[in-house]
């Protein structure tokens, strides 16, 4: 019979690599009877989808700031610079 | 086939989008901007090629994401990654000497809700920023699409794909106790401490 803390690690790796059917059923078992880790296995599970959703480049507003209008005008002119420099090079 | 639009017109239309991919990868503001204007330059360079098969601004992220990648290559935090021990103690924190749980585990309520509150999206980089540098890392790059756990050992100096998985477990149990405190039992959270 595996600890709560053992089924936590499990838990987790579950969501890094496939678990063995030996591994998947001391789960299953575990989580029948033990609310504490059912919750935590709900919980992390919603981290994971969180992370997901934070990381995903189409997600624009979420909380996270916009690029400054500084360095948006730093990088504008960069550019500009760069452009100038590929149209001397043609003339 | 379509070509890349104006350059000049880049910042405008994509800035916000690779500076939000880049700082929750970097989560250093002024790093984070030199990775966009780096992206933009290499876009520059080899704007020829874009072919149109994707959107411009998917063009854009590849090309963004490669330049993150090989930042954390050429930055290798200074410190060894896989400092097991000191994880395994704060581990044990969270249970007692027979392995259960010690500490209290309350349901979320409506989880899925937070998600469509901004606030939510601020807590949870927060408690992200909050990691450890070596989890963090971790925890982000793991949420990069197309990077194996063998390379992502390779760029953390992870010696065993067994020594991430243990990190990625405390990264987990951290955030999930970050969001506990900081969220959803926020409320609770205060009343013992006697605040309102």
């Amino acid at each position: 019979m595996l600890s709560c803390k053992q089924i936590g690690e499990l838990l987790s790796q579950g969501l890094d690599r496939k678990l063995s059917l030996s591994e998947r059923i001391k789960l299953k078992f575990h989580l029948i009877i033990c609310k504490t880790c059912n919750c935590y296995d709900k919980q992390l599970q919603f981290v994971a989808r969180s992370a997901r959703r934070l990381m995903q480049p189409d997600k624009d507003n979420q909380g996270i700031p916009p690029l400054s209008d500084n360095a948006s005008a730093r990088i504008s002119d960069t550019i500009k610079q760069q452009l100038d420099k590929e149209e001397n090079k043609k003339e | 086939m379509s070509a890349a639009s104006d350059p000049s017109t880049w910042v405008a239309q994509h800035g916000d989008a690779l500076f939000r991919y880049a700082l929750m990868k970097m989560r250093d503001e002024s790093q984070a901007e030199d990775m966009v204007q780096e992206t933009f330059l290499a876009a520059l360079k080899a704007r020829a090629n874009f072919s149109g098969n994707s959107s411009e601004k998917t063009w854009l992220i590849g090309i963004l994401k490669h330049k993150i990648i090989d930042h954390f290559r050429k930055h290798k935090r200074e410190q060894s990654s896989d400092d097991i021990e000191s994880l395994s103690e704060q581990l044990d924190q969270q249970f007692d000497h027979t392995g259960h749980w010690s500490i209290p585990m309350r349901a979320w309520q409506e989880p899925e809700q937070a998600h469509e509150d901004k606030e939510f999206w601020k807590v949870f980089s927060a408690c992200i920023a909050h990691l450890p540098d070596h989890l963090a890392d971790l925890f982000i790059l793991r949420e990069v699409k197309g990077l194996s756990s063998e390379e992502i050992c390779k760029l953390l100096d992870i010696s065993t794909t067994n020594n991430m998985w243990v990190m990625l477990s405390r990264a987990r149990m951290r955030l999930r106790g970050c969001l506990d405190a900081r969220w959803f039992n926020r409320d609770s959270g205060k009343q013992n401490r006697g605040e309102r």
